[in-house]
């Protein structure tokens, strides 16, 4: 239990700065925020009059929705702008386009960019909020907090777990985000895929690597696939999407290599099939549609943090 | 105009002395031991915490001119070589046009004349035309017009059968070819060294093979033709040992390095910091250790620069899309001398990978301190501390992991053409 | 803590349970149906009170109130000034309260706005009949319309001063001092 925790981040960029407290602190007013999900009136006063601006340069529906829902809930205006990833290179700068935006008093800007690092680039240069809502291949670190208010549900622990993170790591930013978070709280983080997809030096990070699927999953706590970026995709990191699903989807018969209590977890969208099984999409430890409430309750949680307080610079 | 130097240490191939220089129509006419008389001197340099090296010679600098003038033209990067110190340097061919016509070289030559700032520029012409790797230059009339050097420097010559050419066509010129190694089929859209950080930050790597195999092929080939072949920018511990053995086995090669391969780590990118983007991009600490052992063993001939200026709007902006390359001009010295306070080079050696090693390889006169010859020097306070200050800079562009750094060492003069050029602060 | 430091004892360890059942029967006086009434102590002083006066009713009477919590974390009006921050507790209010008769529970009254902020964050849980207010201290310095209809004691004080409230539960002993 952490009470008290001098939160002084003006945004929220990756997870691997954070401290193991400010983790568990974010989580824990996560928790305080389900509680306004369940009532019959989802609406507290908390940001009222903040404006809240998501930026999407990539697609989204899931994590655009959950945003747009945790500021509404905590009474902020909303405005959401998607900007086609073509025009980036003929239109205005990232930096132009984001100082605009400020210069409109957003209070904070929550992008979606196909770009590492372009957050945290637009972080630096505006005196707004910044939330990172996955930038390429980097971080999404509201995603990784949301898996982990899963596991703790239903874990009752955020420690000493072993969590077998299976598919495509190398582009995944959930799976990076994971990585920094669930090492700073003792467990085991295995990584599982193709070794194409899962490059070695993630031992560096922490991650143990596993290439067979069977041994990956091997008394596990939890499974998390990951989706199949097929537009990342493309040249030839495996031969074909039926030898991947042979070896690496997680189905009624992989399952059983985890742990009998094992959840299963997954970001979303799923190809289903390919890196995991509609059975095992409708299995009672399948935890997938829980995770998207929590997403709701970790993103109002996020945005109280950030705006509530003092601001201080970072 | 007639200058006396007092009392100052002078570098030279046999060792350094402390002596008195006298220069008279721009020929070293006395070297003593005695002070020489004040009568009849135009100018007079006497601080004994100076020191006199043979001018240097930066042999790898991007100008930008003709096409990129807002990065850089070649008056300001004429300007930013003397500042740092340099009586020549070496521009590569990525132009607009691309420097793969004599009448490109010619316009270079002629440009740096007519601006009147003391510092040679001497042009590296195109190995194939458009840098496109498809068409050898016109090399006889390049060389004619000024060329000292050819290069497709930003790209490898992919093709091995036309960098075969290539190499064995310069050797009807003796003019060397200036290999920029790379495989870039392996090393393609990545951003900075693939390991760790790359891992950490979501960027997409570039090996070390990628330069390792480049070099690799590249060394093959030189045997193969027997050319003059000069590997720019060695950045790698494999890359040192691979050209260790090809000079051992009598291989005709020569390769530089630049300071941020000796002094800096990929760690430097860590907050996606644009400036420190280059390429080859920076290492690891390993690969520092091996590069300064290379320099120390003689392995590495050259140090430059690889000075690549972009415009700030190019640099500030999303890590992906910003354009590889820092400047280099005016930290040469201060960087190069961490490596005589770190123990690895001496003032002597140093010398030597500034002056005339790189002047030998392009085929120019190196200077020398000898009294009859021609007075092209560069005077440096080895001790003087400042800080890498935006209003420092020369250049047109300020894009360099240094800015606001604390350096040590300076140039505080410059003779040359019979002029001494004092180096503002 | 200074040595020289002035500390008055406002209710001490035995006035302590004589003041809440004092304030258990005003309520019960005032609110004759127990099944319509419900507690909601305000995090965290208040839930603790809030649990003493449901028991001495319960000794009293018998009869187990409905009750739950409020956290009025988000329903403050300087949210954006406050920091350190401290965790928001979970509020637990898990029935309706249309047509309830409401005593809302607090451990000090002091500037009213947290009243305030609790009233509002009620409404969210339906449409009371009514809502009261007992606290155990009254220290005056109201900058909000609000008064309370069960007091423990008043108490005037200095701006400057702080009333510390102790609960066994977590200080180890019950009894009111200021500072």
């Amino acid at each position: 239990m952490v009470n008290k925790v001098n939160w002084l981040h003006k945004d929220l960029i990756s997870l691997e700065p954070l401290s193991r407290e400010e983790i568990i602190f974010l989580l824990e007013t996560a928790k305080s925020f389900e509680e306004v999900l369940e009532r019959d009136v989802k609406k507290v006063p908390t940001l009222r009059g903040k404006s809240i601006l998501t930026l999407f340069y990539e697609p989204s529906t899931r994590t655009r929705t959950s945003f747009e829902m945790a500021a509404k809930i905590l009474s902020a205006d909303t405005i959401n702008i998607s900007v086609s990833t073509s025009s980036v290179s003929k239109g205005e700068t990232l930096l132009d386009t984001v100082r605009n935006l400020e210069a409109m008093s957003v209070d904070v800007i929550i992008i979606r960019h196909s770009f590492s690092g372009a957050s945290e680039f637009v972080s630096k240069r505006v005196k707004a909020s910044v939330i990172n809502a996955g930038d390429g291949r980097h971080e999404h670190p509201t995603q990784a907090l949301l898996d982990l208010l899963t596991i703790w549900e239903y874990k009752k622990t955020l420690t000493g777990l072993k969590v077998a993170i299976v598919g495509d790591i190398l582009h995944s930013r959930v799976a990076r985000s994971n990585l920094f978070a669930l090492r700073k709280l003792d467990n085991e983080v295995r990584f599982v895929g193709p070794a194409t997809l899962v490059p070695e030096d993630f031992k560096k990070l922490g991650a143990k690597i596993f290439y067979n699927l069977e041994e990956g999953l091997y008394d596990v706590d939890v499974v998390m696939a990951l989706r199949i970026q097929k537009e990342r995709i493309g040249d030839g990191f495996y031969p074909t999407e039926r030898e991947y699903a042979k070896y690496f989807s997680i189905n009624r018969e992989t399952i059983n290599f985890a742990k009998r209590d094992t959840i299963i977890m997954h970001p979303g969208p799923v190809n289903r099939g390919l890196e995991i099984s509609s059975d095992v999409l409708e299995d009672k430890r399948c935890v997938v549609l829980n995770q998207v409430t929590k997403g709701v309750a970790v993103r109002m949680a996020v945005l109280y943090l950030l705006l509530s307080g003092g601001k201080v610079e970072n | 105009m007639k200058i006396k130097i007092n009392n100052l240490t002078i570098v030279t191939s046999s060792g350094l002395f402390r002596k008195n220089l006298f220069i008279d129509k721009g020929i070293i006419k006395k070297i003593s031991d005695k002070p020489i008389s004040s009568r009849g001197v135009d100018f007079l340099i006497d601080n004994e915490n100076l020191m006199v090296f043979p001018g240097f010679l930066d042999m790898h600098v991007h100008l930008r001119e003709p096409g990129f003038e807002y990065k850089e033209d070649i008056e300001s990067g004429q300007r930013a070589a003397l500042s740092g110190g340099f009586t020549a340097i070496a521009c590569m061919a990525n132009t607009n046009p691309v420097n793969d016509n004599s009448a490109v070289t010619h316009y270079i030559k002629c440009k740096s004349n007519e601006t009147g700032i003391p510092v040679d520029v001497h042009p590296i012409a195109a190995i194939t035309v458009g840098l496109k790797g498809e068409k050898i230059v016109e090399m006889g009339d390049l060389k004619k017009a000024g060329a000292v050097g050819f290069s497709d420097d930003g790209y490898p010559v992919e093709n091995s059968d036309i960098l075969r050419k290539a190499m064995e066509y310069s050797k009807c010129f003796n003019i060397p070819i200036i290999c920029h190694s790379e495989e870039k089929k392996l090393s393609k859209e990545g951003q900075i060294n693939e390991g760790e950080v790359s891992l950490k930050l979501g960027l997409k790597g570039i090996p070390k093979e990628a330069e390792i195999i480049g070099i690799y092929r590249d060394i093959m080939l030189a045997k193969l033709t027997k050319a003059k072949v000069h590997i720019a920018h060695v950045s790698t511990k494999d890359s040192v040992e691979l050209i260790r053995r090809a000079k051992k086995e009598g291989i005709n090669i020569s390769c530089e390095t630049c300071p941020q391969y000796f002094l800096l780590t990929e760690e430097e990118v860590l907050g996606y910091n644009t400036f420190a983007k280059v390429n080859p991009p920076l290492r690891t600490k390993e690969d520092v250790m091996a590069i300064r052992e290379g320099l120390k063993d003689g392995t590495i001939d050259v140090i430059a620069s690889d000075h690549a200026p972009h415009h700030i709007d190019e640099k500030d902006g999303e890590f992906e899309l910003a354009p590889f390359g820092m400047i280099g001009l005016q930290t040469m010295i201060p960087l190069s001398l961490e490596l005589v306070r770190l123990g690895v080079l001496d003032f002597q050696v140093l010398a030597e990978k500034l002056s005339r090693k790189p002047h030998q390889i392009l085929g120019l006169k190196p200077p020398v301190i000898k009294e009859g010859e021609e007075a092209c020097l560069t005077i440096i306070d080895p001790h003087y501390e400042w800080v890498l200050e935006k209003d420092r800079i020369r250049s047109k562009s300020y894009n360099t992991p240094f800015l606001g750094k604390k350096m040590k060492g300076k140039a505080v003069y410059t003779i040359k053409g019979g002029k001494v050029f004092e180096i503002e602060d | 803590m200074s040595k020289n430091e002035k500390k008055v004892t406002i209710i001490d360890e035995k006035t302590f349970p004589r003041v809440i059942n004092r304030i258990a029967h005003e309520i019960m006086e005032k609110n004759t149906n127990l099944n319509d009434l419900v507690l909601i102590g305000i995090k965290r002083g208040g839930s603790l009170l809030k649990d003493r006066i449901k028991n001495a009713i319960k000794n009293m009477e018998g009869v187990n109130v409905l009750s739950g919590d409020i956290d009025i974390t988000m329903y403050r009006d300087d949210i954006f000034k406050i920091s350190p921050k401290h965790k928001i507790e979970t509020t637990n209010i898990p029935f309706s309260l249309d047509d309830k008769n409401v005593v809302l529970i607090d451990d000090v009254l002091f500037t009213g706005r947290t009243v305030r902020a609790a009233i509002d964050a009620l409404f969210d849980f339906g449409r009371p009949r009514r809502i009261q207010l007992a606290v155990l201290i009254d220290r005056g310095h109201r900058e909000l319309p609000i008064q309370a209809d069960f007091v423990g004691k008043v108490v005037p004080t200095a701006r400057k001063e702080i009333v510390e409230v102790m609960f066994k539960e977590v200080d180890g002993k019950d009894g009111v001092v200021l500072r």
